[in-house]
């Protein structure tokens, strides 16, 4: 898998966690950063790049874990 | 025997028990016998007046249809193919109900069958265009069609997605292309999306000759006219204000359609069972009663709906989806980020609204709404509210006074 410079581990969370936990630690890597959310949750799969594109982030694309778990990497833009 | 039908009838009958009423009903040989327990919503609505706006769901009996069910009831109970009195009276109310439906759409007598639920209509109208067409067995359709679309194209044949747009809407021209391929038996197109209210264009997909076009028209038929183009389509009597348990297929007059299921030696060759003929002619008195009031009607709930869109669109970070013009009526759908669709619902209930919502949490199968997924649109935090034919500026203006402050509240509690 890619190297993000921050993972979040969301495996056991429902929707809407991965959005809220990606939502509340943003400002842990800086402009530029990429965060890599690992969800289990079906709905992140397309609530991840939804929330890229309200709240004007990018979304990289979908990776996925040494376990098989999907990876959702975004990069922080502001 | 004396039908059971209010609350008092009930009481005067059944022992309270902790969960419910156990019902019993008189007996010459037993005596009393107990037949089973009926269990009632626990827990209180809440003070307020309640204001139900989740009519994509289901409508509320029309008035015209009620009287017309209940007098029904008594003269249309008979085999509508006996030859007797009775059976002459259920026959002539189900071709009663039949014409009543045609005119109200513009179709011919001999289109309309009553089927026993929206459902059933979409199976037999698609299933039987896919069994007559001489092509394959694909049938190419709409990543956002309704469940039982989606699942008589799984049981039945192959489904060919094509893609939609962030407004939910399907190009014509990509439909008629995936049509073109020699294996696509069928085309599928809703007339409106059930989900976000967005219209699509039915009558400009041309798909080659033999390959007939069926659309699932449960969402609009009554709000919106049928558009054309189509060989088959079913509606559903419940969301336009008719009983539960009533469906409308509707087979043009030379469509190549084969009936998919057993047939049967009763009315109608295109449906099988016994008619529901005061359910038929009930569904037929509220689709008169819409269709004559929808001017009126429509052009209030487009402006109320206007009002919503533009008053949730204040609330940050939140989306409004679906085509804010062409669209139906009586609907709107939102997300809202950070929020769990399901407290929502049930925030939203304890102020005394019924709303549905589309987000993973508050569906039976624990996935996020297809539609929404399809579209690319935040799918949790959502609400579906659809008006009634009597919602008013106030009820909609309260609704609005609370929702800001319930999705404030659900995102404190998470922090954001």
């Amino acid at each position: 898998m890619v190297s993000v410079d921050l993972e979040l581990d969301c495996r056991a969370m429902r929707c809407p966690m991965p959005v809220i936990e990606l939502a509340r630690r943003l400002e842990e890597v800086p402009v530029g950063g990429t965060i890599g959310v690992v969800a289990t949750d079906v709905a992140a799969r397309v609530d991840v790049p939804a929330w890229c594109r309200m709240r004007e982030q990018e979304y990289v694309g979908e990776d996925v874990a040494a376990d098989g778990v999907p990876v959702f990497v975004v990069r922080r833009l502001r | 025997m004396e039908l059971l039908t209010h609350e008092r009838a009930f009481r005067s009958r059944a022992d309270k028990t902790a969960s419910g009423y156990r019902i019993a009903l008189p007996s010459s040989r037993w005596g009393t016998q107990y037949v089973g327990t009926v269990t009632y919503l626990s827990g209180t609505p809440g003070a307020g007046p309640r204001t139900e706006l989740d009519t994509a769901s289901s409508e509320p009996l029309h008035p015209a249809a009620r009287e017309v069910l209940l007098a029904a009831l008594d003269q249309g109970y008979a085999d509508p193919r006996r030859l007797h009195h009775p059976g002459r009276s259920a026959r002539l109310l189900l071709d009663n109900a039949r014409a009543v439906v045609a005119e109200t759409l513009g179709v011919r007598t001999d289109e309309v069958s009553f089927t026993g639920s929206g459902t059933e209509a979409v199976h037999r109208g698609l299933l039987g265009l896919l069994r007559g067409s001489r092509r394959g067995r694909q049938v190419a359709h709409s990543p956002v069609e309704h469940a039982a679309v989606r699942h008589a194209v799984a049981w039945g044949g192959e489904p060919v997605e094509v893609p939609c747009d962030r407004a939910g809407r399907v190009h014509a021209d990509d439909l008629t292309r995936a049509a073109l391929a020699p294996e696509v038996g069928v085309v599928a197109l809703q007339t409106a999306n059930h989900e976000v209210g967005t219209v699509q264009p039915v009558g400009e997909v041309e798909p080659p000759d033999g390959v007939p076009l069926f659309t699932d028209a449960c969402a609009s038929m009554g709000r919106l006219p049928l558009p054309g183009g189509w060989a088959a389509a079913a509606g559903s009597a419940h969301k336009w204000g008719g009983p539960a348990g009533v469906g409308v297929l509707l087979v043009r007059k030379g469509a190549r359609w084969r009936n998919p299921f057993p047939g049967d030696d009763r009315v109608d060759e295109r449906v099988a069972g016994f008619e529901n003929v005061p359910g038929a002619l009930a569904a037929a008195a509220a689709l008169q009663a819409v269709v004559a009031e929808r001017e009126d009607v429509s052009a209030r709930q487009r402006l109320l709906v206007d009002r919503i869109r533009a008053a949730v669109a204040e609330i940050p970070d939140t989306e409004v989806v679906g085509d804010p013009v062409d669209r139906l009526p009586h609907l709107v759908t939102c997300s809202f980020l950070y929020v769990d669709g399901e407290a929502l619902v049930h925030a939203l209930d304890r102020h005394g609204f019924g709303v549905a919502s589309g987000s993973a949490c508050a569906a039976s199968t624990l996935e996020p709404s297809a539609v929404l997924a399809a579209m690319g649109v935040l799918t949790h935090g959502n609400v579906r509210v659809s008006l009634g034919r009597d919602t008013t500026e106030a009820e909609v203006d309260r609704f609005l006074a609370v929702l800001p402050g319930v999705v404030r509240d659900l995102r404190a509690e998470v922090g954001l």
